[in-house]
């Protein structure tokens, strides 16, 4: 296999929490890599430190120590301000419970990110945009439709079309089909199928090994170690 | 984010919830609304009361000859005979402050006859036309007398109600004949009753007429009171100076006195009266016309004034800190009413802050940057207090003009105020937004995200 290029590199990542006088590590030294184009689901029970790498690489969270580079870029210890840029322009994220505004239209939630991307743009390009990435999860008839208009699925979709609003090279899936039922989960991760197959790199965190099959590798994480980060 | 993005993304929050939206800035519209009602009304009333003070003489002195120290008793003003025709004049060509000045001449316990009545008015002064315009007084009936007739000595007065009652009854006197003494006046006009002063005094028992007449024609001919100097055609030297009684100067020979050049005629005046454009120009004029009447009287530095000045500005000043007083008093009450308006404001941005915390987070997540999110609170808060300020300027000016319409109160708009209460209103905003908009700004993506 001929590697494209590597998206994320991990270099020896740890993560310690200070409660009080108590020094709690979560991640106790994780090196990873991860290439552009690849569907990456992340795995592990709860407690397992999942959700504090997943943080850490959405930029949402520092390591305690080691290297983070996304597309090369050291992003561990980058400014807040360079950080949410990075958030902005590199990376979508997909939530369990889709985090839309309320009574907002759909696609004023889809264009939400675009009024914090430098530069700015028109609000006639932000909507064409938007429009476009509705477009692509195939709700454009729903683009004035408030959440409370629209069903779980439809809703995840809007959350979608918002990670995909940026076109950013990265998209992070924090268990998206935890408050869905099984019709709307697979209409769901056929999305993600899709958007992989466009060349979108997609890391999926899941309980659910059903789930997790969607993925062309799963990592799984345990008492803040990687114990398996294998191919299928 | 740019500015224009901010405001609207604020708008796009702020109309999630209209209702409360509107209900916090109540706090600010009442606030508001209560500082431009009581500038409004504060401002109508120092207006109101400084045309009535002005109306009263707020704006005008008077100028008093010396007063003279004989045998160690001081005599009084006006016991020094100082001031002159042509001080009057000067005062009114040199000093930039002085909008009209006239002479007077007293001369007070005369009696006034016409047929067979009789009265001795209060007072009765000769007078220059502006005198009128000076003390706000208006003819009711006929018209006041010209420039000509002072300088022609004419022998027309204007009279004040009190005299026009007493001595004409019901008839009306315009172009009759009074006499003071042997000089016949013929009446021009009637005086626009003004009532008695503050000492209680009746102003409008009262003759005016053109001071060059009552100077040559009543008072020059014969002692008057202490107060009311006299002039003297003097052929003398020794007669210069009136009660001296002691000869100053050898008398000249017989045969001099019959070719002797006239001496021109010595006329004092008792006292000048003066207005300025602006009761705060009194103070200006004041000085102008000490400098002016010094270098007129020729008097050296280390001598002292052979006139005084008096006006009225220390009333105006009392009673403008009065309204003053009041007005601050009560823009403290509705300052206070702002700072609780604020608190209000700052209270429900707090809980508003708390219920969207999922939606800072998510707003982090997506690429806000600590300072865009405090930037939209601010400006949300600051939008609140300014639509609330706008509402409330709105209010507060129909507020005082009903107030104006039922209870008669004079207002007075004031642009000022406006511009305050805008800027009080954003400042507001910023004070009462600040703690909520850093509050939400440092709150971690991750906790704010998994925030139920």
């Amino acid at each position: 296999m001929i590697k494209v290029s590597k998206l994320i590199e991990l270099k020896d990542i740890t993560k310690t929490y200070f409660l009080e006088e108590l020094s709690v590590p979560v991640l106790k030294g994780i090196s990873l890599e991860i290439e552009q184009g690849d569907y990456v689901a992340l795995m592990g029970a709860s407690g397992s430190g999942k959700s504090t790498l997943m943080n850490i690489l959405g930029c949402l969270d520092r390591p305690t120590s080691g290297e983070y580079l996304l597309e090369g870029e050291e992003l561990g210890r980058a400014s807040g301000d360079r950080r949410a840029m990075i958030r902005n322009r590199k990376i979508g994220f997909v939530f369990q419970s889709f985090n839309l505004l309320p009574r907002t239209s759909a696609i004023e939630n889809v264009i939400m990110p675009l009024a914090y991307t430098a530069g700015g743009l028109s609000a006639a390009e932000r909507r064409r945009r938007g429009m476009a990435a509705l477009e692509q999860v195939g709700l454009t008839e729903r683009a004035f439709h408030h959440p409370s208009q629209l069903s779980g699925g439809q809703q995840q979709r809007v959350a979608i079309a918002r990670a995909l609003v940026n076109r950013p090279p990265l998209i992070f899936a924090d268990e998206p089909t935890g408050n869905l039922d099984s019709k709307t989960s697979i209409e769901v991760m056929e999305m993600f199928d899709s958007l992989n197959a466009e060349g979108i790199t997609i890391i999926l965190v899941t309980h659910s090994d059903e789930i997790a099959n969607y993925a062309k590798r799963v990592i799984r994480v345990s008492d803040g170690l990687v114990v398996d980060g294998g191919f299928k | 984010m740019n500015f224009f993005n901010t405001i609207i993304t604020a708008l796009k929050a702020l109309k999630r919830n209209p209702t409360r939206a509107l209900l916090t800035t109540l706090g600010i519209v009442i606030g508001i609304a209560a500082v431009i009602t009581m500038m409004e009304i504060g401002n109508g009333s120092k207006t109101s009361v400084r045309t009535t003070i002005e109306k009263m003489g707020a704006n005008t002195g008077l100028i008093l000859p010396g007063w003279l120290r004989r045998g160690g008793v001081a005599m009084g003003y006006g016991s020094r005979v100082s001031l002159t025709p042509a001080d009057a004049d000067a005062v009114g060509r040199e000093c930039p402050s002085v909008l009209h000045y006239s002479p007077v001449v007293r001369a007070s316990t005369q009696q006034l006859i016409f047929g067979n009545s009789n009265w001795v008015p209060q007072q009765i002064y000769g007078v220059a036309p502006e005198y009128l315009l000076i003390r706000n007084w208006r003819i009711a009936e006929g018209r006041t007398f010209t420039r000509d007739e002072v300088e022609s000595n004419a022998r027309v007065c204007v009279i004040g109600a009190t005299v026009v009652r007493e001595l004409f009854g019901n008839v009306s006197p315009i172009d009759c004949e009074l006499r003071i003494r042997d000089v016949s006046f013929r009446v021009v006009g009637v005086l626009h009753p003004k009532g008695s002063n503050m000492m209680g005094m009746d102003e409008d028992d009262v003759l005016l007429a053109p001071w060059t007449t009552i100077r040559m024609r009543i008072t020059g001919r014969k002692t008057g009171t202490a107060s009311s100097t006299k002039s003297t055609p003097a052929s003398k030297p020794s007669e210069l100076y009136a009660a001296t009684g002691v000869a100053l100067f050898p008398e000249p020979e017989a045969s001099l006195t019959t070719d002797k050049l006239l001496i021109p005629k010595f006329t004092y005046i008792d006292q000048i009266v003066f207005s300025a454009s602006t009761p705060a120009k009194v103070k200006q004029a004041e000085k102008e016309i000490t400098a002016l009447l010094r270098e007129r009287h020729r008097l050296r530095p280390m001598e002292d004034d052979d006139f005084r000045i008096r006006n009225s500005s220390d009333f105006m000043s009392m009673l403008n800190s009065t309204t003053l007083l009041m007005t601050n008093l009560l823009l403290g009450v509705a300052l206070l009413s702002l700072i609780v308006g604020g608190v209000g404001i700052m209270n429900i941005m707090l809980v508003s802050v708390t219920e969207r915390t999922r939606e800072i987070g998510l707003r982090m997540a997506v690429g806000a940057r600590s300072s865009d999110i405090l930037k939209q609170f601010l400006v949300e808060s600051i939008i609140l207090c300014l639509v609330g300020g706008i509402i409330g300027i709105l209010t507060g000016h129909g507020a005082a003009l009903l107030v104006n319409y039922y209870l008669k109160w004079p207002i007075e708009s004031s642009p000022g105020a406006v511009i305050a209460a805008v800027g009080v209103s954003v400042f507001v905003g910023v004070v009462f937004g600040f703690y909520p908009a850093w509050k939400a700004s440092k709150l971690d993506p991750i906790d704010a995200l998994r925030y139920e």
